[in-house]
């Protein structure tokens, strides 16, 4: 094990390497381009062995790493934004292939107008795709989700691609001190990708060919509900495995923060929840009840772990980095309609902050953790979805 | 052959391979080869995007054409140097 002062897109392009991907096709686009800058510099010096295929487009790189993962290699690509909503029919074949394909999404804001910066739209905008989504934190949870989410995407109960994300510039471009494993070590963790079917020239097949509505395309999308069923149990064995082995783990599905006695706990995903954990602790230096659970995994959603903290909390605020127009953010509908079902449910409000890579600061916290504390006091809601700290003018 | 969800493969597969796909019923135009004009460069057969035109491995006689396989796209007709495949209408009574 090596220490190295590296950003979240080194995390991924080291991730990549010490998983032993073997084919890499990608396309630059911004903030995401030095994760694959690094990893050609790790092919050219014959660093990392790999085919590195250069596209030229992310439709054709998803492509790629989709046919090279139906050889039988394992595949990573990387990309942002734009990038990664040109994918979006590649993302649905990719699970309807079953090909475990694995990728960093830096989450980058969608025109118009341009912005770089933190938003999560480009990938919630992907919750359908038959993708498991993990939301990162630190650049050490980068690079150990990139080792863990191959050993479960490989997985044959649940052979499904993966992505991860990182926030832009928040992580993709900050250093920190990251752990970076020896190799044998994660050798002996990941074995080699052994995908039960494979394009063979010796044993052909037909793959993907027409399914009638009589026969049999419904059953198979039914397996890849099954699978993405079985991922939930996949992710959090695995992640235990990694621990055992490396010393350190990302929280399963839903990552909690002082809960346990909570009454008003705060759902957020990325890298806000660093600051949501500094100003919970203040919070609690006060003696106010408060939590924080950090939404890792979004696809498959942490039904039962959200469940679970429902049952004795009064309020839950759902902050959204992302909006879908016409009715709130992914996350607060998702946790809303997992919660419909259970008695006594708390009540639960949407606060859709940092759009287009608007800071979100301690203050931003308190003002959000504020409102849910006095929402918890009057025993109903002030309004459902709340826009913060939005500029109003007008007058 | 499958049954349900149970009994499939994870893979949306068939044992099968693709040559259980008929294609050549797509066809609105079918390639006639003169075999007088041919002079076997074997051009058509490198061409053909749908590997439905096989040669002897002598390579002494005319290409075969697969007509189970070819989907008439003509491409074998406008490579052939010799001008010797000649795209006919397919008609219903055939």
């Amino acid at each position: 094990m090596v220490k190295k002062v590296i950003t979240g897109n080194y995390a991924s392009s080291y991730g990549a390497k010490l998983a032993r991907a073997q084919v890499i096709a990608a396309y630059p686009i911004t903030p995401q381009t030095s994760v694959v800058e690094k990893i050609a510099e790790f092919v050219a010096s014959g660093e990392m062995e790999a085919q590195y295929i250069k596209v030229e487009s992310e439709h054709s790189a998803m492509a790629a790493c989709i046919t090279a993962s139906q050889t039988g290699a394992r595949t990573f690509t990387a990309t942002s934004a734009h990038g990664l909503t040109l994918m979006h029919e590649m993302l649905i074949w990719a699970s309807g292939a079953r090909t475990p394909v694995l990728m960093t999404n830096v989450n980058r804001a969608m025109a118009p107008p341009w912005s770089v910066w933190a938003d999560h739209l480009d990938s919630v905008a992907q919750r359908d795709t038959g993708w498991i989504q993990y939301y990162c934190e630190s650049n050490q949870e980068v690079l150990d989700t990139i080792i863990t989410a191959y050993k479960v995407g490989e997985s044959r109960d649940v052979l499904l691609p993966s992505f991860l994300t990182l926030d832009a510039f928040y992580l993709s471009h900050t250093y920190e001190t990251v752990d970076i494993p020896d190799q044998d070590e994660v050798d002996k963790f990941l074995p080699s990708f052994d995908p039960p079917y494979k394009f063979d020239v010796e044993d052909p097949h037909l793959f993907g060919s027409l399914s009638f509505p009589h026969q049999f395309y419904m059953e198979w999308r039914y397996q890849i509900s099954l699978s993405m069923e079985k991922a939930r149990e996949k992710i959090l064995e695995t992640e235990a495995e990694f621990k055992k082995i490396f010393g350190r783990s990302h929280g399963g599905l839903l990552d909690t923060y002082r809960c346990d006695d909570a009454e008003v706990v705060l759902i957020a995903a990325g890298t806000m929840a660093s600051t949501i954990r500094e100003v919970v602790d203040w919070y609690r230096d006060k003696g106010v009840k408060v939590g924080l659970a950090r939404l890792r995994v979004f696809r498959p959603f942490p039904v039962k772990e959200v469940r679970e903290l429902a049952e004795s909390v009064d309020v839950i605020g759902v902050l959204d980095r992302s909006y879908s127009f016409g009715y709130g953010g992914a996350f607060f509908a998702e946790t809303a309609g997992a919660l419909y079902n259970v008695p006594d449910k708390p009540l639960i409000k949407n606060y859709v902050v940092g759009i287009g890579g608007r800071d979100v600061t301690p203050d931003t916290v308190s003002g959000i953790l504020n409102n849910a504390i006095s929402l918890k006091d009057k025993g109903e809601l002030d309004q459902e979805i709340e826009w913060i700290e939005l500029k109003e003018g007008g007058d | 052959m499958f049954k349900g969800y149970k009994d499939l493969p994870c893979v949306p597969m068939t044992w099968d391979t693709t040559l259980v796909n008929m294609t050549g019923g797509w066809r609105t135009y079918k390639p006639i080869l003169d075999e007088e004009k041919c002079n076997k460069c074997y051009i058509c057969w490198k061409f053909c995007p749908e590997a439905a035109i096989d040669v002897d491995d002598e390579l002494k006689e005319v290409p075969k054409i697969d007509y189970d396989h070819c989907k008439g796209c003509a491409i074998c007709a406008n490579e052939c140097p010799k001008e010797a495949i000649e795209m006919v209408e397919e008609s219903i009574e055939d």
